[in-house]
């Protein structure tokens, strides 16, 4: 016997084939340990005909995990349908399901950009889990044709004292920073969001946004007899095996038994990662590729059925011809592998060459490891014996769809009763400046340099605002300075007290930071953070969260271009609250313009713009004072969004805005200290004109109602920017920016007046989070 | 004039580089690290990034590229070599440069706008400031402490030949606040922070890195015209 023929003989033993299968129907199978339900993989014998062979139950298990198919979450998806517009389809390039939106932003130039959640890996393995987080959105924007230009992330945290928070908080920092530095995209802005609920299931959702000429858009379909399937990119090695199935699609152990999911986390190699994106750009430069997908979540099994199920034919594929990192993988584990830094590309056979000179270019390896057929079914070879014999829609497509039950829950009446009304208000000056401070350090208002220093958000030299400003903002082109701002919101704690409003309220203020900026918004990713989908209370959170934010979009008028779910961010019965992250996109003509948070100039003036409301209940007030969650979370008014958008694109096109600034968490009060802070310019505030509309300074300082932002006109601006403001928009006038003032005076009658010097300002912001994670 | 930038596979701030090298008015040559020739420039950037990742020493392995082999010798006979970030870090590892740079005291990667005074403004990338002028450009590394031996060190400050200057707290250890320094002819000058990302308003914290770009056009037009 030779050699080869002994080494093949070795490879076969113990795979199993199709011819295998159908003369083994009652082999036992690990269905149940892939995640499978019993009528899934019942389901599964149906569409075949037969029972799976393991590589064929390997590919069903991934790809009918909750990560992939949507399952529970599919059936409400309806919504986004039934509540989009023609008139918002019209920027839409590309909607749902492909892997990003792409928007037209004008000039010739699109925009894809997507939020998607690395939650369970990262509290696994913090560092690893957070940076392939980053390097799978990027990859999923990449696969769409475009140079990716900028990333966020929207980061929440237990308790930040707890102890749990120390060992996760720095390695998803650390991660995230390292990923997307070394890559070399700006990161642009996110969030930093501590409490309790998410102990033990931290949130990491990121964002990326790319950019390309609207006829460089590629899709992800395997079309045209004959042509080749390239995987090219990393070997594949052992790493995130079942990262979708066994991992983000299952609720941790409350008692921290069992074996480490550790293993089913992916590793990432940035440096890999940043040479396959000019790759890939170069490769689109030059025509050579028919359809393109990106291996994340489920690797392989997901690429080839995808691009199969998409396309118009079958394909086959070769499976013992792709590089391995471990010589030891099986079928199964190829199928099943994460392995990051990985592309599939389909090349018609006269462009190979051309193909294969590019990536031989960058030192990118490249295998043909298959072909576009002309059946109908996806067929994967093993050492020529036929191990997966599927059609690739019941893989990729057809997986199960669960109506689950869901109920407003029982707690809820409780909840909702239970209102900020009695608790004990700050009244004078010096219970307000106590209260200012005591907000400003704490955990979810405090300065967050210390994790935001550690991201670059200056390469690529496009950036014109970032952290801490509002939203983040990078040029498109470089001769007319088109660009994009984004911003990515959520107040959980809103959406607990009423996931409907909760959701409009995370909406409404993206697409204010957005506006605040001064772009127009244009377009919606979201990033659905819940608990288990089994739990009908958890469900009822998330239909009404999809109602309000496709209700909501409906009255803005812009669409939701996709996103991501993740579920199962619970540990044992206790659920977080319902965290619907969105991210608003928006449009400026010249970025340069763009309007930042900060005072840079004496004398402007400060006017408040919007209506003040006694909105305390869900408040950062409430829980930083009180340890308080109860009541209903504020008014929400699209219509009067839309307005008050108007007027802060107006300001920053005409340039009126020495700065603006949003008001949310922690309201006005947070805002003026955080204006102040910024270039060291104080401010001399006046609440009597508040308190003339029957707000007191308490309310007028710490209130969350919505739709409101502080603008400071610069001086000689005030009448034109008075006069664009409609009636319908009220405007209050606050005070002026003053050099003299040293950081922040307020003056609210004899008692409720008082003044905080910037260094203590300074000092108070800025110590929290070195005082726990060191210098 | 034709300024050449250097792309080694991971390098990040190339088109950075390359934009700031055409805002300062000189036409850019892109040179590719596997291609042993400098294509006739007068002039080259070593941009920021990470090399080859950078999982070695920083700089280590790109030191090694063929572009290298050319480079080193132009810039010993005279050749004005810009080296920011991941490109003073090569120079060091080239031995352009003494000393070396290591992990930030703090252990995190750090993006601030920094302060930094010019202490040489004699050298072919610097000529453009004024001794002790104070300027503001971003600095972003997780490896930019420089460190030397203590002769070196003084060897450097008593031949003048530290060019940038920490202002303000250590923002990452570097020995005597040093933030970038230069060869004994002051052609060659590596340092940490970007002056190519504080070129244009609107855009970074200052337009103050520009006249680096700027010097070096102006020393190569001096030598033309001389």
């Amino acid at each position: 016997m030779s050699a080869q023929t002994e080494a093949t003989r070795q490879d076969l033993a113990g795979v199993d084939t199709v011819t295998q299968a159908g003369t083994t129907p009652d082999t036992e199978q690990p269905w149940g340990a892939l995640g499978l339900k019993v009528d899934e993989y019942a389901n599964i014998k149906e569409i075949l005909g037969r029972r799976p062979t393991s590589a064929e139950l390997a590919m069903y298990s991934v790809m009918w995990s909750e990560h992939c198919s949507y399952k529970s979450s599919k059936v409400h998806f309806s919504l986004w349908g039934e509540n989009t517009t023609d008139a918002m389809r019209e920027k839409l390039l590309v909607g749902i399901g492909e892997n990003a939106g792409v928007v037209d932003i004008g000039d010739g130039w699109a925009v894809t950009f997507k939020i998607e959640s690395h939650n369970h890996p990262s509290y696994v393995e913090p560092h690893q889990g957070a940076a392939t987080g980053v390097g799978g959105i990027v990859r999923d924007i990449m696969s769409m044709g475009a140079r990716p230009i900028a990333v966020m992330d929207a980061l929440r945290f237990g308790n930040l004292r707890h102890p749990d928070t120390l060992r996760v908080l720095p390695g998803i920092v650390a991660g995230v920073g390292g990923y997307g530095n070394c890559l070399g995209l700006p990161n642009i802005g996110g969030e930093v969001v501590f409490d309790d609920c998410y102990q033990g299931n931290p949130l990491v959702n990121a964002l990326c946004v790319g950019a390309m000429r609207i006829e460089d858009i590629h899709l992800a379909s395997a079309r045209g007899v004959g042509n080749k399937v390239v995987l090219f990119g990393a070997k594949t090695g052992g790493d995130g095996i079942g990262g979708v199935s066994v991992l983000a699609s299952e609720t941790f152990s409350a008692t921290g038994g069992g074996p480490t999911k550790r293993p089913a986390v992916q590793v990432g190699d940035p440096f890999a990662e940043k040479v396959l994106i000019e790759c890939c750009l170069d490769l689109y430069a030059a025509h050579v590729v028919a359809g393109i997908q990106d291996l994340g979540g489920a690797g392989l099994s997901c690429a080839t059925s995808e691009l199969a199920s998409n396309g118009d034919g079958g394909m086959a594929v070769e499976l013992d011809l792709v590089p391995l990192r471990d010589a030891s993988l099986r079928p199964e584990e190829i199928l099943m592998s994460e392995s990051q830094e990985r592309m599939m590309a389909i090349v018609e056979p006269a462009k190979l060459e051309a193909f294969l000179a590019i990536t031989t270019r960058w030192d990118v390896e490249a295998t043909v490891i298959g072909e576009v057929t002309d059946g109908e079914h996806l067929v994967i070879t093993w050492h020529g014996e036929t191990i997966v014999d599927v059609p690739p829609r019941s893989v990729a497509h057809d997986g199960p769809v669960y109506d689950r039950p869901l109920g407003r829950p029982a707690y809820l009446d409780g909840l909702v009763a239970d209102t900020t009304a009695d608790l004990e208000r700050p009244v004078t000056g010096e219970e307000l400046r106590a209260t200012l401070l005591t907000m400003l350090a704490s955990p979810n208002l405090c300065d967050t340099s210390w994790v935001t220093d550690q991201y670059d958000r200056y390469v690529m030299g496009n950036t014109a605002l970032a952290m801490p400003d509002d939203a983040g903002v990078v040029r498109v082109d470089e001769e007319t300075g088109r660009g994009v701002a984004i911003s990515t919101d959520c107040n959980g704690r809103f959406a607990k007290l009423d996931p409907y409003t909760g959701a409009q309220a995370a909406l409404a203020e993206a697409y204010r930071n957005v506006s605040t900026a001064g772009a127009a918004p244009l377009a919606v990713t979201d990033c659905l953070n819940f608990g288990s989908p089994e739990d009908p209370g958890v469900m009822w959170q998330f239909r009404e969260s999809i109602r309000g934010i496709a209700e909501g979009c409906k009255t803005l008028g812009i669409p939701v271009t996709g996103g991501n779910v993740s579920f199962y961010n619970q540990t044992g019965d206790v659920a977080i609250h319902p965290t619907p992250v969105i991210g608003v996109l928006g449009v400026m003509e010249d970025v340069s313009v763009r309007t930042p948070s900060g005072f840079s100039v004496d004398g402007s003036r400060l006017y408040l713009l919007g209506d003040t409301r006694d909105e305390l209940d869900g408040s950062e007030w409430a829980h930083v004072a009180h340890g308080h969650l109860g009541g209903v979370p504020p008014v929400v008014d699209l219509e009067h969004e839309m307005r008050l958008s108007a007027v802060l694109q107006q300001g920053a096109r005409e340039g009126w805005f020495d700065a603006a600034h949003d008001l949310s968490e922690g309201g006005l009060a947070q805002v003026l200290a955080e204006a102040v802070l910024r270039n060291g310019i104080g401010a001399r505030v006046g609440l009597e004109r508040l308190v003339l509309k029957g707000v007191d300074p308490f309310t007028a300082l710490f209130s969350e109602s919505t739709g409101r932002v502080l603008v400071a006109v610069t001086p000689g601006s005030e009448d034109e920017f008075l006069a664009a403001v409609p009636d319908s928009v009220s405007v209050t006038e606050l005070g002026l920016t003053d050099t003299d003032v040293d950081g922040l005076v307020v003056v609210a009658g004899p008692d409720a007046s008082f003044g905080i010097d910037h260094a203590t300002l300074r000092r108070t912001h800025k110590a929290t989070l070195p005082g726990i994670f060191g210098p | 004039m034709k300024i050449g930038v250097v792309t080694f596979p991971g390098s990040l701030d190339d088109r950075d580089a390359a934009r700031a090298v055409r805002a300062a008015g000189a036409d850019v040559v892109t040179l590719w690290h596997g291609d042993r020739d400098l294509h006739g420039v007068d002039a080259v950037v070593l941009p920021g990034g990470f090399s080859y990742g950078d999982y070695l020493r920083c700089g280590a392995i790109a030191r090694f590229a063929p572009v290298m082999d050319v480079l080193v010798p132009a810039a010993q006979g005279g050749l004005p070599v810009l080296g920011i970030c991941n490109g003073f870090q090569v120079l060091c590892e080239s031995h352009l440069l003494p000393g070396a740079l290591i992990r930030n005291d703090h252990r995190k990667f750090n993006c601030v706008d920094q302060v930094l005074r010019v202490e040489n403004a004699s050298t072919t990338w610097t000529s453009a400031y004024a001794a002790g002028q104070e300027i503001t450009i971003p600095l972003k590394n997780g490896e930019g402490g420089f460190v030397a031996d203590e002769a070196t060190l003084d060897r450097l400050e008593g031949e003048g030949r530290v060019v940038v200057r920490y202002v303000g707290a250590n923002p990452n250890g570097s020995h005597r606040k040093i933030a970038g320094i230069t060869n004994d002819r002051g052609n060659v000058v590596g340092l940490m922070p970007h002056p190519e990302h504080a070129i244009e308003p609107g855009y970074g914290p200052s337009t103050d890195g520009l006249d680096f770009f700027a010097s070096a056009l102006a020393s190569l037009e001096q030598v033309v015209s001389a």
